[in-house]
Formats: C-alpha cells, sequence, structure tokens
C-alpha cells in the first residue's frame, strides 16, 4: 500500500496581519508512533497542526507529503478541540464521512453499528448528536474521524474540559487506532497524558520548535531552559 | 364591522357547500402559488447558500443586489413580464402571455430573491459552525451547498414559507400578466380585487378570509410534514 508519509515542512511559516503566528518551522514526520506537541497558549500548536493537514494557508516554505495533496487529503483526519456535530443523528454523523466516499451501504451501516459500540453510543444512534454531553461528543467527533481509517490523524486537544473518564475512554480509543497503524499528531495542554501517550513529543513556543525528541528523552532530559521551565511550570513569556 | 361578519358568513357558506368558483379560484391559487415555489426555491436555496460559502470578487456587491431585491415592486415585475411575454416581445411567440405559466414567471422573480436572501443568512451561520469540519473532510463544494442545505433545512423551511407567503398574496404583478380571466387565470388575490372594485365588500372578505385559512392550512402541513417542533430544544 502506498503511505502518504513521510510529511516533510521546510522553513513554513505563517503570518497573519503581519504577525508571525508560527516559523519558520522545519521537520519531517515519519511513520509510526504518536507525536504530542506541548507548549503554552499562543505558541503555534494548532497552526501547526492545520498546517500539517493542509487547511491553514502557509505564508512562505513548504508542506510536502510523500503523495500529492489531492490524495494526501483523502488519507487524514482532524479532530476539533470543540467537538463540530452536524446536526444529525449520531449516526448519520457516523455515516457522513463514509457517504462522501460514496461507501456501499451494507460496509456504511456496519461500520456505523461497529463503531457506535466502540464509543458506547450504540443506544443512542437515533439521537441528535447535538443533545450529547461533552464526552460522548468527542468520542462521536473521534469515531467519526477514525471510520475513515486514515493514515494520519491531528487531533487538537482533544481532552480539553474533559473529565478523567472521558479522557480514559478517548486515550483507549487512540492506542487501539495507533495499533491499528494510525499515525497521531496531537496538542496537549495535559503533561501527565502526554507522558502516558506520547512515543516521541514537540515543545512548541512564540511559534518556534524549541525542542523535539523521543518521549522518554524528551520528558526525563529535556535540554532546552524553556522546556525545563515549562515542565516546573514557570510562567513562560 | 357588519362588512366583516357579513365576510365571514359569507366565507363559511362558501366553503361548506364547497362552492365550484371558489374551489377552482382556490387550487389555481395554491396551483400557481406552489409551482412558483418549488421553482423559486430550487434556484434560491443552492444560490443563497452558494453565496454563503464561497468567496469571490463581486460577493458583496451581490449580496447587496440580491437584499435589495427582496423590496422589487410587483407591479413593476408584471410590467416587464408582461412586455417580455407579449407578442411584440422577445418572448411573445411562446403565448405565455394571460396564463397561469406567465403568473409563475413572475412569481418566481418577485420570491426568487427573498427565498435566496434568507438562505443566505441562515447558511452563514450554519457554515460558520460548520466550516472548519467540512474543509477539513475535503468536500466539494456541491457537497458543502448538499450538507448545509440539509442539515439546515428547518432554517430554509422558514425562508420558502416566507417566499409562499408572498407569492400566494400577491395581486399587482400576477393582475397584468394573467389579467384576471374567469376560468383561467382568477386566483383568489385577484378576485378580491375584482370583487371590492365591484363593491362587493362581503364577498371580497370572504374570499380573502379562505386566503388566509389556505395560507395558514399550507404552513401548518409543510410544518407538520417536516416534522418541526416536536423534540424539545431546552
Amino acid at each position: 500500500m502506498t503511505t502518504i508519509l513521510p510529511l516533510r515542512l521546510e522553513d513554513v511559516s505563517v503570518l497573519r496581519k503581519g504577525k508571525r503566528l508560527l516559523g519558520p518551522v522545519s521537520m519531517t514526520l515519519s511513520e509510526g508512533g504518536l507525536t504530542i506537541i506541548v507548549g503554552p497558549n499562543g505558541s503555534g500548536k494548532t497552526t501547526l497542526l492545520k498546517v500539517m493537514h493542509g487547511v491553514e494557508r502557509v505564508s512562505a516554505g513548504r508542506v510536502r507529503w510523500a503523495v500529492p495533496d489531492e490524495q494526501a487529503q483523502h488519507h487524514q483526519s482532524y479532530v476539533f478541540q470543540t467537538p463540530i456535530m452536524l446536526r444529525r443523528s449520531v449516526a448519520d454523523n457516523l455515516r457522513y464521512p463514509l457517504q462522501l466516499r460514496k461507501t456501499p451501504r451494507d460496509t456504511v451501516e456496519t461500520c456505523v453499528a461497529d463503531w457506535a459500540s466502540r464509543i458506547g453510543l450504540q443506544d443512542l444512534l437515533k439521537l441528535s448528536a447535538t443533545r450529547l454531553s461533552g464526552g460522548e461528543k468527542q468520542r462521536l467527533a473521534l469515531a467519526r474521524a477514525l471510520i475513515r481509517r486514515p493514515e494520519v490523524l491531528f487531533l487538537d486537544e482533544p481532552c480539553a474540559n474533559l473529565d478523567g473518564a472521558s479522557t480514559r475512554d478517548i486515550e483507549r480509543l487512540l492506542e487501539e487506532a495507533q495499533q491499528a497503524g494510525t499515525r497521531i499528531i496531537m496538542t496537549t495542554h495535559d503533561l501527565g497524558q502526554a507522558k502516558r501517550l506520547a512515543t516521541d513529543a514537540i515543545f512548541m513556543l512564540h511559534g518556534c520548535i524549541k525542542e523535539a525528541a523521543p518521549a522518554e528523552a524528551f520528558f526525563d532530559a529535556p535540554q532546552t531552559s524553556e522546556l525545563q521551565a515549562f515542565f516546573r511550570g514557570d510562567i513562560i513569556a | 364591522m357588519s362588512d366583516i361578519f357579513e365576510g365571514l358568513s359569507a366565507a363559511f357558506w362558501l366553503v361548506v357547500t364547497l362552492d365550484p368558483e371558489l374551489l377552482q379560484i382556490s387550487l389555481r391559487s395554491l396551483q400557481v402559488s406552489l409551482t412558483a415555489l418549488v421553482i423559486a426555491c430550487a434556484i434560491a436555496l443552492p444560490f443563497g447558500t452558494f453565496l454563503a460559502i464561497r468567496r469571490f470578487r463581486y460577493r458583496r456587491l451581490a449580496i447587496s443586489v440580491l437584499n435589495a431585491l427582496m423590496g422589487l415592486p410587483p407591479v413593476v415585475v408584471g410590467l416587464i413580464v408582461y412586455i417580455l411575454l407579449s407578442r411584440s416581445g422577445p418572448f411573445g411567440v411562446l403565448g405565455l402571455l394571460f396564463t397561469p405559466t406567465a403568473m409563475v414567471i413572475a412569481q418566481v422573480i418577485i420570491i426568487t430573491p427573498l427565498i435566496a436572501s434568507i438562505t443566505h443568512q441562515a447558511m452563514r451561520e450554519l457554515w460558520a459552525e460548520y466550516h472548519d469540519l467540512l474543509i477539513s473532510l475535503n468536500t466539494s463544494a456541491a457537497q458543502r451547498i448538499r450538507t448545509l442545505i440539509w442539515d439546515g433545512r428547518r432554517n430554509l423551511l422558514t425562508a420558502a414559507l416566507a417566499g409562499f407567503g408572498r407569492g400566494i398574496g400577491e395581486v399587482g404583478a400576477i393582475m397584468i400578466v394573467g389579467g384576471n380571466i374567469d376560468n383561467a387565470t382568477r386566483v383568489l388575490t385577484t378576485a378580491i380585487a375584482l370583487e371590492t372594485g365591484k363593491g362587493d365588500f362581503a364577498l371580497a372578505l370572504a374570499l380573502g378570509f379562505v386566503l388566509i385559512a389556505l395560507a395558514i392550512g399550507v404552513n401548518i402541513c409543510i410544518h407538520w410534514l417536516s416534522r418541526t417542533e416536536r423534540e424539545g430544544r431546552w
């Protein structure tokens, strides 16, 4: 099977109204693993994620997948910090990405039933998705992203504002997805979660990557004074 | 005051006795307005949604013109359609003047900007909500428009009903292009105008009440069919 990875960012910058939101950033994302992006608010984590996903236009530099962009788009999914629910039933939200790809109806129904039970919403299939709780919405958003079996999954603080049980459910789904071969890139403010899930990590500050390393080295032996300060809980200006 | 009671009483008897002329006029009113509504919706819903999701050079101008067209004077529309469809006009060869088709054309021109403008407002809000998700799912423009129209269908119902209300209550344009011909192009509004002119206020009022009842009936039917307000949202 052709893979869309590696993803290469070459001197990528994002400027908006004269303000630099990101960059210059250069990095390579290879196959396998779960990359966690940490950093204070406004450090450019979400912008970096959106640039990689192709929904944020770059002002300079290049974003290159191993395949043409159009093809790469079909093999990636994105989960937003605040889950966006289509004003439809739970089942229709799950069906939607498959219907976009004109998946045969019986396959769609099998996938919907399978994923609904995996996220524990099998009894709420006919309920309007907008009426779910925060944790249920985020699980549904994650299932809707994974139902297409993406090769790369981007998540923007998927567990923000969720309680412990909901966070555990999300992490379980992410571990299953990773084991199934999905490459995951995720931002988080929760350092405990970062340690639990990451195979490698990136620290961002002022729109730039300050440090990137395999998880063990990243958390046990941070190299930069900024990351050390971040781990101590200091306020980084 | 007595005119109103007489009107109500006359309306009651016209309906109870299933007056054939009233039935014919009412059905024609419905036929013309619903046909115009279907055609206008087919144009206005995708167009209003397109305006909400697509950025192009003269978009703001297009929206301003659309909003301005909501206030199109029906008499002027009627006059223009009349000129276009008259024997000496560019479409005179079609022989459509003084037919229900001409009335439908006039109504489509009048209600399309109204429906498109309300659609644009409703879809703009829904697009703001869906934007990131639909972009992220790499949807085509056609898929976005279809998704927004489907998920915003209850808001669009309001747009359609506003269009229907304007269409069925319209008199100036259809009087000009239809001619208010008995058994051919007479509808409730033109019949009311005629009876008022003749001084038969009771009958005019009776027809007016039937018209109001018809408009309310269609609204209730559409709400019932589209299952609005069935689920509590609070």
